[in-house]
């Protein structure tokens, strides 16, 4: 027994390793005062971080990365609060292959998509633009939204709602005063998933983007410099910090979500 | 009219409703835009000029220029490699968090496997060619502590390099439905087998696998399908020996400006790994399942 122990303290502890490995090496890099990328280590700086500051490419880059992914954060959770809710509440025609069909994005590689919608773009004849983008990453957002808002509204109990009706509200109200503040927690984690793979998704952007930049497609183009490595391991730094911020806050709202309705937490995101 | 006034206030006509936005939006920007590279890729393209006559001229090249059979195997063998090596790892993760974590800490342990994922996908993927590179992290490690004389070269620009970079990016994406699969094993099967007799590796073959296929099962496709489509790792850390066949597309569609082959390509490549995740799902009920 003590040796099957042992085994998985040896084997989770390498695996942590291999998992962590690149992210621990992010900020140990953008605190370095070498200019290249390697071990051994020279010194340490903050130098990295101020040169972000001043650097007008990468701040548009950052406002239109920070555009789209709020603009689609929005349109794929009011996408995923409808789908979610209907295939919930309601039993209808056909309720699994639509569903099938709606997270089937999940699934496809990425490639697919951007080539699929850079074809549809040039073929109808519209410009590459911030909007081919956004369209891209609202498709790709809103079935992990969906998976999240599922379970936000699996764990309704249908008789409150029933209650609101027998005290006399209308459907509308019901919704307003019952459903949705009971959902309201899964609402945002779905929010801010969506915002979070929309500003790291690269390989749609790349497809789909037309003169302007997006924060990734930003981050590609300066990987072929080496003397703008290290500026950019401060870049990655910041985002790995927004990243894990946002989604502990997600995790949070998910986590008071469940206990609202009462059901024991056992799992995590996606 | 009187019967349409009712199903207008039928359970299927409201779900119906509600779901039509979303679905709408999925037609319109994935059914659609499928459609229509299927389409083009029955056309053919000179320079810019598209001909839009009916030719399967682009699926045979597809199919039988020795580059392109070539690329497309070596990309379905590196699928197969990252998923085995990803389904192969994470078992043995998932099965620890459901099985010797203590419950109030299982959601930690989740959270703790999916943070690394919300790296820089991009700088994830550059970082592993520091670690593996010919003065990366590894090699100095372990030329430092004397167990190798020269750099490992064997690690990085080839296809080990791919499969490591990639199984490493997909891996938090198969922890959590075997995770999921685990917990749902009821623990009381366990015990009958352990009363009955059974020891713990023959327990664990004969009751908790089987009980956790479908995690398996699931967290293989989510893996092998997508990976395919991965341009961005074959190309920083695979060398000139390490691309795979969505380089090929994305050249097409890019720089040689060919579309309707790379659209072929893309369908190809999508129909082979379709066959082949279909080939694996049916193995499984026919012989993982047994007679029941």
């Amino acid at each position: 027994m003590r040796g099957k122990i042992g085994f998985f303290r040896w084997f989770i502890g390498l695996f942590l390793l291999f998992l962590y490995g690149p992210a621990i090496l992010l900020p140990v890099f953008a605190f370095n005062t070498s200019s290249i990328v390697s071990f051994p280590l020279s010194g340490f700086t903050t130098e990295w971080f101020s040169v972000l500051l001043t650097n007008g490419t990468l701040h548009v880059a950052a406002r239109n990365s920070l555009l789209i992914a709020i603009t689609t954060a929005i349109f794929s959770t009011l996408l995923a609060v409808l789908a979610a809710r209907a295939s919930t509440r309601f039993s209808f025609f056909g309720r699994r292959s639509i569903m099938g069909f709606v997270m089937l994005p999940m699934v496809l590689p990425e490639i697919i998509i951007g080539v699929s919608l850079l074809v549809v773009i040039i073929q109808m004849g519209f410009e590459l633009s911030l909007w081919s983008i956004t369209m891209g990453h609202i498709l790709i957002c809103t079935p992990f939204c969906i998976a999240i808002l599922s379970s936000a509204f699996m764990n309704l109990d249908k008789s409150l709602e029933e209650a609101s009706f027998d005290l006399g509200q209308t459907r509308w109200n019901t919704f307003w005063l019952v459903i949705f503040p009971l959902v309201m927690p899964g609402i945002i984690a779905s929010l801010l998933i969506a915002f979070t793979i929309s500003l790291d998704e690269f390989i749609i952007a790349f497809f789909l983007a037309g003169t302007e930049p997006t924060l990734p497609v930003y981050i590609w183009g300066q990987l072929r410099f080496p003397a703008k490595l290290p500026g950019l391991m401060a870049l990655g730094t910041v985002l790995l910090l927004v990243s894990i911020g946002l989604l502990l806050i997600a995790d949070f709202f998910r986590r008071r979500g469940i206990r609202k309705t009462g059901i024991e937490n056992t799992g995590g995101f996606l | 009219m009187a019967d349409f006034q009712k199903w207008r206030r039928s359970e299927s006509a409201q779900g119906l409703f509600l779901i039509s936005p979303t679905l709408g939006f999925a037609l319109l920007l994935l059914a659609v835009p499928l459609i229509m590279v299927v389409a083009l890729s029955f056309w053919t393209q000179d320079y810019l000029t598209l001909d839009r006559t009916f030719t399967t001229a682009n699926y045979q090249t597809a199919w039988t220029e020795p580059m392109y059979q070539y690329l497309m195997a070596r990309s379905l063998k590196i699928s197969i490699f990252v998923t085995a090596v990803t389904v192969l790892v994470a078992y043995p993760v998932a099965y620890f968090i459901s099985f010797h974590v203590a419950p109030k800490r299982k959601a930690m342990w989740i959270f703790l496997i999916t943070i690394p994922f919300w790296t820089s996908y991009l700088m994830r993927i550059f970082l592993w060619k520091v670690i593996l590179g010919y003065n990366g992290v590894i090699n100095g490690t372990l030329t430092g502590l004397g167990i190798i004389d020269e750099p490992l070269s064997f690690i990085l620009y080839n296809q080990n390099a791919v499969v490591i970079t990639l199984a490493h990016a997909w891996i938090p994406f198969a922890i959590l439905p075997i995770f999921v699969a685990l917990e749902r094993v009821d623990r009381s099967l366990i015990e009958a087998a352990e009363d009955l007799g059974d020891s713990g590796l023959r327990r664990f073959f004969r009751v908790t696998l089987p009980l956790s296929m479908p995690g398996v099962i699931a967290a293989t496709i989510i893996v092998f399908i997508p990976t395919i489509g991965d341009y961005v790792t074959p190309r920083l850390v695979g060398g000139p020996n390490g691309l795979m066949i969505s380089n090929m597309i994305e050249l097409q569609f890019k720089k040689a400006n060919n579309a309707p082959l790379g659209a072929a390509l893309a369908i190809s490549a999508m129909g082979i790994v379709t066959f082949f995740a279909l080939v694996f799902l049916w193995m499984n009920r026919k012989y993982v399942r047994g007679p029941s």
